[in-house]
């Protein structure tokens, strides 16, 4: 009989000792793009810089955590959260049912829609019949390849690219008709610059959550629930504060959170 | 030309990616050949097992894509390589681009430098050991101070082959995003609209690597034919 | 290890064989074609007809395929004739026909090479022979040269012919669906690479193993005068015995 609560007892300490493990959490390492002007890019002296970036250390100032900022390629990013390179992921990704099957998200952190781009006098409209035979560029395994190639699959060529810049660099080429990317990335990271200056959006806001998610949240893996409630509740903090705001008007001058 | 002017700019960080390069190719190289030799002895020795698992290894390896391979080990290695550190409570392990790379290229050519390295063990005249078992050297013995200096001169020509092609799959690095010469050729021509120039300016430094590299090559198998009649 | 995803995209795999083996094909084909006449130009001791030659296959051997395509893709690609005539000629904004045109230019110099030193080694008794009957120069190198010369050139060849389908992956790197882009996309789509480029991995390797076994069989048929004689004269003996 004290053989059996002994035993009990050690058994209940090991779970306790295993469930304390759950995170006093010193330090986050985050995994950003570094490649989605203008949420994440690297400038030519290696700094990162971006709306996500801004995001990710006000976040981490608020959970009172170090915060360590690891580039990683869109192919890559969910697998190398898996594989623990780091334990977050705040680039700009998009909250949707297939990434919820492997991941856990947070709320969003911004909303913003998704649009056409078109050369300037090239006169091709968002319906199928324009399209037909033209060749669409996208990034490689977002929601914007996923819309294109269901929807307009059958009907336009769709071109992948591992970045959104190398999308703009066979844009500007002629090698692509359209991109179909999120709306302020393009404005800000092609639409505003010197190479964008012949292109033009075209046609509706897209933001259909069957396709486009529920917006772009952080991403961790499952299971980490106290990461996970600690980051939703310095989103909400921001938003409170005003520090979101602050951030938000560095680079945009409207609302991107969205309702 | 036009362009010149920023083609000078960027050379710095041209041959920031030119130093990438060539520490990539000099490190896989160190791997293929200490794989090579190892493939080579195992594939000759007397152990079925040993044969058998050289012979795969060589065969797998020169049935699959270089970039394939390459992709496999950067994308999958880092998950694989972490679940079996998950399992053994290891903090994370990064297999980073340069890493994957080298491992990559090193596996690669050690198969092929295997199949040199085998063939040039054969072409040794069997004489030449048994006369240093004759003066009572050891197993060990004759393989340092006979087999291997004899077997390099046999060697060379089908190792040079083997490192000029090394050489240039380095540039397949680029694809998983290591800094090197030909990634650095992207940003340069990306950022000023003349990626001929840079990619031309990229094609020009690796002839001259290979060229170099013949020049050695050829000064190479001269020293090691010392003393060989020409046929 | 989850094959379920890979196994319900099989089509993707499947376009993307196509895809490779098309351009492979084609590659090989026309690298060729265009390689027999260039080595015969090699051959030749006049430098105004040597020199170009050479210069061809120096650059295309001593630079990485990777970069041949890049120069093609995105060298020429953005040049500004090379857009208007885009423009003009929609095919030309595939990426398809600037990695044809890179693998094409690259196997013919390597093949050139290749049949140049295949018909260096021509026996010179063949030669003489040849010119005892009365024949030209072309008629020599047409009946006599030429066929020893190729199958001299037929391993080094069979290397050179695998060496090009694993070089085609990087067809992937400038959008193109292939095997490969077949497999980068599913590992991306589905978060399984490891599964994803095992898969297509294997798929290479057993097309390798065709190849192989193909030439094997061809080195078989046309080296058969160089087997040993043993085997003639035991086939003798067993008959006489039987």
């Amino acid at each position: 009989m004290k053989k059996l609560i002994s035993a009990v007892f050690v058994a209940a300490l090991a779970l306790g000792a295993a469930q304390a493990d759950a995170k006093e959490w010193k330090k986050v390492r985050v995994g950003v793009e570094g490649a989605y002007p203008p949420f994440s890019e690297v400038t030519a002296d290696g700094k990162l810089v971006g709306f996500d970036i801004d995001i990710a250390n006000a976040l981490c100032e608020e959970m009172k955590v170090e915060c360590e900022l690891i580039t990683q390629d869109w192919d890559g990013i969910i697998p190398a959260l898996q594989a623990r390179k780091y334990d977050a992921i705040i680039a700009s990704m998009s909250i949707t049912p297939e990434r919820k099957e492997k991941v856990d998200f947070t709320n969003k952190y911004y909303n913003t829609p998704a649009k056409f781009v078109r050369k300037k006098g090239s006169g091709i409209e968002i319906t199928k019949e324009s399209m037909t035979g033209k060749a669409v560029g996208v990034q490689r395994a977002t929601i914007h390849d996923n819309f294109v190639t269901e929807v307009y699959g059958d009907a336009v060529e769709v071109k992948r690219y591992g970045t959104q810049d190398e999308a703009y660099l066979d844009m500007v080429a002629g090698r692509v008709d359209l991109l179909l990317a999120d709306s302020v990335a393009m404005l800000g990271g092609f639409l505003e610059t010197e190479q964008g200056k012949d292109f033009e959006f075209v046609g509706p806001d897209f933001s259909d959550p069957k396709y486009f998610g529920e917006g772009a949240g952080i991403a961790v893996r499952k299971g980490e629930e106290d990461l996970l409630n600690m980051l939703n509740q310095a989103i909400d903090t921001i938003r409170a504060n005003g520090k979101y705001k602050a951030i938000q008007d560095k680079y945009f001058d409207f609302d991107v959170y969205g309702s | 030309m036009e362009g010149i002017d920023k083609l000078i700019e960027f050379v710095p960080l041209m041959l920031d990616g030119f130093v990438v390069t060539l520490t990539v190719a000099f490190v896989s190289l160190a791997i293929a050949l200490v794989l090579g030799l190892i493939t080579a002895t195992v594939k000759l020795s007397s152990s079925r097992l040993g044969r058998g698992v050289a012979g795969a290894y060589t065969t797998v390896i020169r049935g699959v894509p270089d970039l394939v391979l390459m992709l496999l080990i950067f994308f999958g290695g880092q998950i694989q390589v972490n679940n079996i550190g998950a399992y053994f409570e290891w903090d994370y392990i990064d297999v980073d681009a340069f890493t994957a790379g080298t491992i990559t290229i090193g596996f690669i050519f050690g198969a092929y430098m295997g199949e040199t390295f085998r063939g040039a063990f054969l072409a040794v005249p069997v004489g030449l050991l048994e006369a240093g078992y004759a003066y009572g050297m050891t197993k060990q013995q004759v393989f340092l101070r006979i087999l291997v200096p004899q077997m390099m001169r046999h060697a060379l020509p089908g190792l040079g082959n083997n490192w000029l092609v090394l050489m240039k799959t380095t540039a397949l690095v680029s694809v998983i995003g290591l800094h090197d010469l030909v990634f650095r050729a992207g940003q340069a021509g990306g950022s000023t609209r003349l990626p001929f120039l840079f990619y031309l300016f990229v094609a020009f430094m690796f002839l001259a690597f290979t060229t170099v590299s013949i020049w050695a090559l050829n000064w190479l198998e001269r020293r090691y034919s010392a003393g060989v009649r020409n046929a | 290890m989850d094959f379920a995803p890979i196994i319900e995209n099989y089509r993707l795999y499947l376009d993307g064989l196509v895809t490779t083996v098309q351009l492979v094909f084609w590659a090989l084909a026309i690298g060729l074609a265009l390689a027999i006449p260039l080595a015969i130009l090699r051959r030749s001791s006049n430098p105004l007809v040597n020199g170009p030659v050479w210069a061809f296959t120096y650059f295309f051997r001593g630079t990485p395929l990777l970069v041949q395509m890049f120069l093609l893709y995105y060298g020429l690609g953005q040049m500004q004739f090379m857009i208007e005539l885009s423009q003009a000629l929609p095919f030309l904004k595939s990426a398809y026909w600037y990695a044809l045109v890179a693998f094409t230019l690259n196997t013919c110099a390597y093949t050139t090479e290749i049949i140049r030193g295949a018909i260096a080694g021509t026996p010179y008794g063949e030669i003489e022979a040849a010119r005892a009957c009365g024949m030209s120069k072309g008629q020599t190198y047409r009946r006599v040269v030429l066929p020893s010369a190729f199958r001299r050139a037929l391993p080094a060849y069979s290397n050179e012919v695998i060496f090009m389908l694993h070089g085609s992956a990087i067809a992937s790197v400038i959008t193109i669906i292939d095997l490969t882009g077949a497999a980068r996309i599913i590992a991306s789509r589905y978060y399984n690479p490891f599964e994803a480029f095992i898969a297509v991995g294997v798929l290479y390797f057993c097309i390798t193993f065709a190849l192989v076994g193909g030439f094997k069989l061809l080195e078989q048929h046309w080296f058969a005068h160089l087997r040993p004689r043993e085997e003639a004269s035991a086939k003798q003996k067993a008959r006489q015995a039987a």
